[in-house]
C-alpha cells in the first residue's frame, strides 16, 4: 500500500466505520459493537502500517484540495503526528472493549449515537494528527469539538446540558476568538501555514508580537487546558466514563497540547522562539497551571473531578516541556503525551469500573474497595504511580527527559515546578491508594459488589500493563521523536 | 459567442417579466406553481450562462433596441452582477421547488396564481437592477421589485404581516425617493443617467454642492433599502410574517441587491471622481457596520422567535458585508462580495429548514421547538449545517468569508485592525450562542405537550433543504466560484485590471 493511500484511509476508515456502526445499530447491539471493534482494528492496521515509512525518515504527504489560493487541505506524516495517530488509534480499540462493558453494564441510552460519534471523533483526531498545515489542523480541531459535544451531552438531562454548554462554549470561544485569528495572522505573515522543520516565522515577526501570537495559539488551543482555559475539562466529566477516558485523557486534550507542541516546533521553530524573550511567559503560565491544578486536585471529593484536575496539571507538563525549547525537552513532551495517556486512561477506566460495579463516585466511598475489586485497584495504583512519576512506570521516563531538557536550558523554574508537582501528586494520590487497600470496607449490607464486567476489567488491565511496559520499552518512540529536533540528542541513548 | 448568449442580459429580465402576467390566468394553482418554478429555473440557467461569461473576465454589455449608450438603455453584467444573479435566481428556484407544500398550507389556492405572479415580478425587478447600467432604470426596477415584494410579504395568512408590510412600504418608499432625488440632482449636474457616462461627466462638477448632496441622498436611500443598521427596523417583521417560502427568497437576496447598487454607485461612479471619497465612505459606513454586527447579534441572543432571530442575524450579516466594503481595499471588498454569496447560502439553508419546521410545528417560538429534533432529525441536521456555516466553522462556506474578512482586517493593521478582528470574532461567537439556543431547544428541551404530528417535512422540501445545506459544505471546501467572482468583482469595483 502506498503511504498516501494509507493517510487517506486513516481518515476514511473511522468515517465509513461511523456509517456502518449507525446502520448496524438498527440491526442489533452485537453487530454494532462488532462493527466498532472491526473499525478500530482496521484503523490500527492502517495507521501502524505507516510506521516503517516514518522510521526510514520518509515524510510522505498528500494534498486533497486547495481551498483558497495557498491554503489547502493537506496531510503529511511526521514523527509527532505519527505518535499521536498511533496512540489514539491503539487506545481506541482498548477503549471500545471497555465501552462495551461500561455502556451495557450501566444500561445507557442512545448507544448507537455514542458509538457513531466516537468513530467520528476518531476521524477528527486522525485529521489533527496528520494535518500538514495550520488550516487543515484548525479544520479538524473544530470538527473534534463538535463531534464530541453529543458525547459530553450524552445523558441529556438539565445539568448535563448545562455542563456541555460550558464545554462547547469555552472550546469554541477560544478557537474562534483566539486560535483562528492566530492561524490567519500566521498565513498573512509567512504567506504559508505549512508545518516546516525549523519553523516558518523566523524573521517575519519580532519583539513582543511573538509573545502575543504565541499567546493566541496557546490559549486558543483551549483543549490543552492551560489556565484559565481549563474550565471545560471538569465540566466535561458529565460524559460517560469511556468518553472521559479516551477523549478527555487522550484524544481531545492531547489534541490541544499536540497543537501547541506542533506549532512551537514547526511554526515558530524552537531556536527562533528561544531567542525571543517575549516567549518566556509560557513557562510561567504552564508552571502556574501545574501547581494550581494540583492544589485544586488536593481538595476534590469526587474521583472523576480529581482525575480531571490531575489531567489539567499533567497537560501543562507537556506545555512546560515544549516551552523549555530545548531538544531533549521536546522529546520529553512527546514521550509524556504517551506516558500520560497510558496512565490516565487506566485511572479513568478504573473510575468507570468502580462506578459500573458499585455506583460509587466519591473518594470517601472508596475505603477498602481494594478487596472487592483487586484488579481494578491494582491498575489504579499503577496509573497513579505513573502520574507521580515513580519507576517502574511510564511517567518516570517522560519526567526524566523533561528534567534533562530543563538542565539543557538551565531553566530552574522548570525543575522546581516538577519537583513541587511530584510532591503534590503524591499527596493526593497516595492517600486514595492507601485508603483503598488498607481502609475498612463500609459498604452497606445489600450493596455488596465484586469486579466490573469482564470487558472493562480486561481493558484496564491491558492499559495498566502498557503503563508498566512503557518504562522498559520506550526506545523506538524516543528514537522516532528525536527526529523532531536537531541536533539529534544522543546523551540519553542509554536510558 | 453564439447568438443567444449575446441576449442573455436582457433575457434575464424579460423571461420572468413576460411570464408574470400569464401566470395569473393559470388554473389550478399547481399549474401556476409549475410555470413559476420552471421560469425561475430558466432564469437560473440564464444566470449560469452569464456567470460562465463573467468567469472569463469580460463584462457582458447589451444595448436594448440596438440604441447605442449613452442614448439608448444599456445593460451590463460583470462578475459582481453575475454573483448576485446566481444568488437571486438560485434562491428563487430553491424556495419555489421546496415551498409547494408550505405555500399550499399558507395561501389559499385561488390566490396562489396572483402570488406567483408577484413572485416573478420580484424576480424580474431584482434581476433588472442587477443587469442595468443606467441609474434611472435601476430606480424603475427597484420600484417593480419593491411593490411586488410588498405583495409577497402580505400574501401569507398572518394578519400581523399587514402592519409589517406597511412599515416596509413606508421606509422602502422613502429610500427609493431619496435615491430618486439623488439621481435627479446628478442628472441636473451631468445631463446623463448612464452610469459610465455619469462617471466621465462628473469630473467637471465633482466638488459642487449638489453632487455632494446627491451622494448623501443616494447613500442613505440605498442604506434604507439594504437595511443598514440603524435603518433596518422594517426588516425583522417583514421577514418574520412573510410566507416562509418568500422569506427564503427575500433573506437570501433582497437587501443584497440594494447593497449592490450602493457599492456600484460608490466605487464605480464616485470613487474615481471624488478625491475624498474613500475616507468619507469608510468613516461613514464602518461604524454603522460595526454597530450593526454587535447590536443586531445581541438582539438575536434574546429573541424568542426563530424567524425573527434569524432576521436579526441577517441585519448583523449585512454589517459584515458593509464592514468588508468600508475597508476600501482589495481584500476587504473581496471579503464583502464573498460574504454576500456565503451568507445567502447559509441563510437560504436555514430559512429552508425553518420552512420544513413550520409545516409541522404549531409555531416557530423556541418553546414550541422543544424536542423537534426527535421528530424531524433530518431537518434539524440541515439546520445545524446552515448554522455552522453562519457561524463560520471551517469546512463550510461561511468560514471562507470570515477568513477573508480577518485577513483584510490584518492588512488594515494597527489597533484599528485588531479592533475589527475583535468585532468579527465577537459577532461569530454571538452567532454560536444564538444558533446553539435553537439546537438545545430542539434536542434537549422536553416538549410541554405530546406532539400531534410525528413526522418529517415533505420529501421534496427536505431534499431541497439538504441540497442547500450540502452546497454550504461544497462551497466551503471548494470555494472557487465565489472566490473568482468576488475577487474579479472587487478588482472591477476598485478600478484595477482583473
Amino acid at each position: 500500500m502506498r503511504p498516501e493511500t494509507g493517510i487517506l484511509l486513516a481518515l476514511c476508515v473511522p468515517l465509513v466505520g461511523a456509517l456502518l456502526i449507525g446502520l448496524a445499530g438498527r440491526v442489533g447491539p452485537n453487530l454494532r459493537e462488532t462493527m466498532t471493534l472491526a473499525t478500530a482494528t482496521t484503523l490500527i492496521a492502517v495507521v501502524w502500517n505507516l510506521l516503517p515509512e516514518i522510521f526510514a525518515g520518509e515524510r510522505p504527504g498528500v494534498t486533497v484540495t486547495e481551498v483558497l489560493p495557498g491554503i489547502s487541505i493537506a496531510f503529511q506524516l511526521e514523527p509527532l503526528g505519527m505518535m499521536f495517530a498511533c496512540l489514539a488509534s491503539g487506545l481506541w480499540l482498548i477503549n471500545s472493549i471497555y465501552s462495551i462493558g461500561y455502556m451495557r453494564g450501566n444500561r445507557e441510552q442512545h448507544q448507537t449515537r455514542f458509538y457513531v460519534m466516537f468513530s467520528v471523533s476518531l476521524a477528527a483526531t486522525m485529521g489533527i494528527a496528520l494535518a500538514a498545515n495550520l488550516f487543515t489542523l484548525f479544520l479538524f480541531y473544530e470538527m473534534l469539538t463538535l463531534a464530541t459535544y453529543p458525547l459530553v451531552a450524552h445523558k441529556g438531562d438539565q445539568a448535563t446540558v448545562r455542563s456541555a454548554r460550558v464545554y462547547l462554549g469555552v472550546l469554541i470561544v477560544a478557537s474562534i476568538g483566539l486560535l483562528l485569528p492566530a492561524v490567519i495572522w500566521t498565513y498573512v505573515l509567512a504567506g504559508t501555514g505549512d508545518f516546516t522543520p525549523g519553523g516558518i516565522l523566523a524573521g517575519k515577526i519580532d519583539g513582543p508580537l511573538v509573545g502575543l501570537l504565541l499567546a493566541l495559539f496557546v490559549f486558543g488551543a483551549a483543549k490543552a487546558a492551560v489556565m484559565p482555559m481549563h474550565l471545560w475539562l471538569p465540566a466535561a466529566m458529565v460524559a460517560p466514563t469511556p468518553v472521559s477516558a479516551l477523549l478527555h485523557a487522550v484524544a481531545v486534550v492531547k489534541a490541544g497540547v499536540f497543537v501547541i507542541t506542533k506549532i512551537i516546533v514547526y511554526v515558530f521553530g524552537i531556536d527562533f522562539l528561544f531567542a525571543v524573550p517575549s516567549s518566556g511567559w509560557l513557562t510561567y503560565a504552564a508552571a502556574f497551571t501545574i501547581i494550581a491544578a494540583s492544589v485544586v486536585a488536593l481538595r476534590q471529593q469526587n474521583l472523576k473531578r480529581l482525575l480531571a484536575y490531575s489531567t489539567i496539571g499533567q497537560l501543562s507538563y507537556i506545555v512546560l516541556a515544549s516551552a523549555t525549547l530545548k531538544p531533549l525537552a521536546e522529546v520529553g513532551a512527546t514521550v509524556h503525551m504517551v506516558a500520560h495517556a497510558f496512565g490516565k486512561i487506566t485511572l479513568f477506566f478504573a473510575a468507570g469500573a468502580i462506578y459500573t460495579a458499585s455506583k460509587k463516585t466519591e473518594l470517601a466511598q472508596l475505603r477498602g474497595i481494594g478487596q472487592r475489586m483487586p484488579w481494578t485497584m491494582a491498575a489504579f495504583t499503577i496509573g497513579a504511580l505513573s502520574m507521580i512519576g515513580v519507576p517502574p512506570t511510564g511517567g518516570f521516563v517522560s519526567k526524566w527527559y523533561i528534567l534533562a531538557g530543563a538542565f539543557q536550558a538551565n531553566n530552574y523554574l522548570v525543575l522546581a515546578t516538577i519537583i513541587a508537582s511530584t510532591a503534590l501528586n503524591a499527596a493526593y494520590f497516595l492517600p486514595i491508594i492507601y485508603m483503598a487497600w488498607f481502609g475498612r470496607d463500609r459498604t452497606p449490607a445489600g450493596q455488596e459488589h465484586g469486579e466490573a464486567p469482564f470487558a472493562a476489567v480486561l481493558a484496564l488491565t491491558v492499559t495498566a500493563f502498557l503503563t508498566l511496559a512503557f518504562f522498559a520499552f520506550n526506545q523506538p518512540l524516543v528514537e522516532l521523536e528525536s527526529q523532531l529536533v536537531s541536533p539529534v540528542p544522543t546523551v540519553m541513548q542509554g536510558n | 459567442m453564439s447568438s443567444i448568449d449575446a441576449h442573455l442580459p436582457v433575457l434575464q429580465v424579460v423571461v420572468p417579466l413576460l411570464v408574470a402576467p400569464l401566470v395569473t390566468i393559470l388554473r389550478p394553482s399547481g399549474l401556476a406553481w409549475a410555470a413559476t418554478t420552471a421560469t425561475s429555473f430558466m432564469a437560473l440557467m440564464i444566470a449560469v450562462g452569464l456567470t460562465a461569461g463573467a468567469l472569463e473576465g469580460d463584462i457582458q454589455r447589451y444595448e436594448v433596441g440596438a440604441w447605442a449608450a449613452p442614448y439608448g438603455i444599456e445593460l451590463a453584467v460583470d462578475s459582481f452582477g453575475a454573483l448576485l444573479l446566481l444568488i437571486l435566481t438560485g434562491a428563487s428556484t430553491f424556495a419555489l421547488l421546496a415551498g409547494k407544500a408550505s405555500l399550499d398550507q399558507q395561501i389559499e389556492s385561488g390566490r396562489q396564481p396572483l402570488f406567483f405572479s408577484a413572485w416573478l415580478l420580484v424576480l424580474a425587478g431584482l434581476a433588472g437592477i442587477l443587469v442595468s447600467a443606467d441609474a434611472f432604470n435601476i430606480f424603475v426596477f427597484m420600484e417593480i421589485s419593491s411593490l411586488a415584494s410588498y405583495v409577497l410579504i402580505a400574501g401569507g395568512p398572518d394578519r400581523r404581516a399587514l402592519p409589517a408590510v406597511f412599515k416596509y412600504l413606508m421606509m422602502g418608499t422613502i429610500g427609493a425617493t431619496f435615491y430618486l432625488i439623488g439621481i435627479g440632482l446628478i442628472y441636473m449636474m451631468t445631463g446623463t443617467l448612464n452610469l459610465a457616462d455619469i462617471q466621465v461627466r462628473l469630473v467637471d462638477v465633482a466638488g459642487l454642492r449638489p453632487v455632494v448632496v446627491a451622494i448623501g441622498f443616494i447613500t442613505v436611500g440605498l442604506g434604507l433599502k439594504a437595511a443598514v443598521f440603524p435603518l433596518h427596523v422594517w426588516l425583522p417583521n417583514a421577514y418574520n410574517f412573510a410566507p416562509h417560502a418568500a422569506t427564503v427568497l427575500l433573506a437570501a437576496c433582497a437587501a443584497k441587491v440594494s447593497l449592490y447598487v450602493l457599492l456600484t454607485f460608490d466605487f464605480v461612479v464616485l470613487q474615481p471622481v471624488l478625491p475624498e471619497h474613500d475616507p468619507h465612505f469608510g468613516a461613514f459606513l464602518m461604524p454603522l457596520a460595526v454597530l450593526g454586527i454587535l447590536a443586531a447579534s445581541a438582539v438575536a441572543l434574546f429573541e424568542p422567535n426563530l424567524k425573527r432571530l434569524l432576521a436579526f442575524s441577517s441585519v448583523a450579516q449585512i454589517g459584515y458585508i458593509l464592514l468588508g466594503a468600508s475597508m476600501v481595499s482589495l481584500p476587504g471588498v473581496t471579503a464583502s462580495l464573498m460574504h454576500m454569496f456565503n451568507h445567502a447560502l447559509a441563510k437560504g439553508a436555514l430559512f429552508l429548514a425553518v420552512m420544513c419546521l413550520a409545516t409541522r410545528l404549531p409555531s416557530l417560538e423556541l418553546d414550541d421547538l422543544a424536542g423537534a429534533a426527535k421528530r424531524m432529525p433530518w431537518t434539524m441536521a440541515a439546520f445545524v449545517v446552515g448554522g455552522l456555516s453562519l457561524i463560520g466553522i471551517p469546512g463550510t462556506a461561511g468560514f471562507t468569508s470570515k477568513w477573508y474578512l480577518i485577513s483584510a482586517s490584518l492588512e488594515v493593521g494597527g489597533a484599528g485592525g485588531w479592533l475589527l478582528i475583535g468585532v468579527i470574532v465577537t459577532g461569530s461567537l454571538m452567532a454560536v450562542v444564538y444558533i446553539w439556543r435553537v439546537v438545545e431547544a430542539a434536542w434537549f428541551r422536553v416538549p410541554l405537550a405530546e406532539p400531534t404530528e410525528v413526522r418529517e417535512a415533505p420529501a421534496l422540501m427536505l431534499s431541497v433543504t439538504w441540497l442547500a445545506a450540502a452546497a454550504n459544505v461544497y462551497f466551503g471546501l471548494s470555494p472557487w466560484l465565489q472566490t473568482t467572482l468576488a475577487s474579479n468583482g472587487a478588482r472591477m469595483l476598485l478600478g484595477e485590471a482583473p
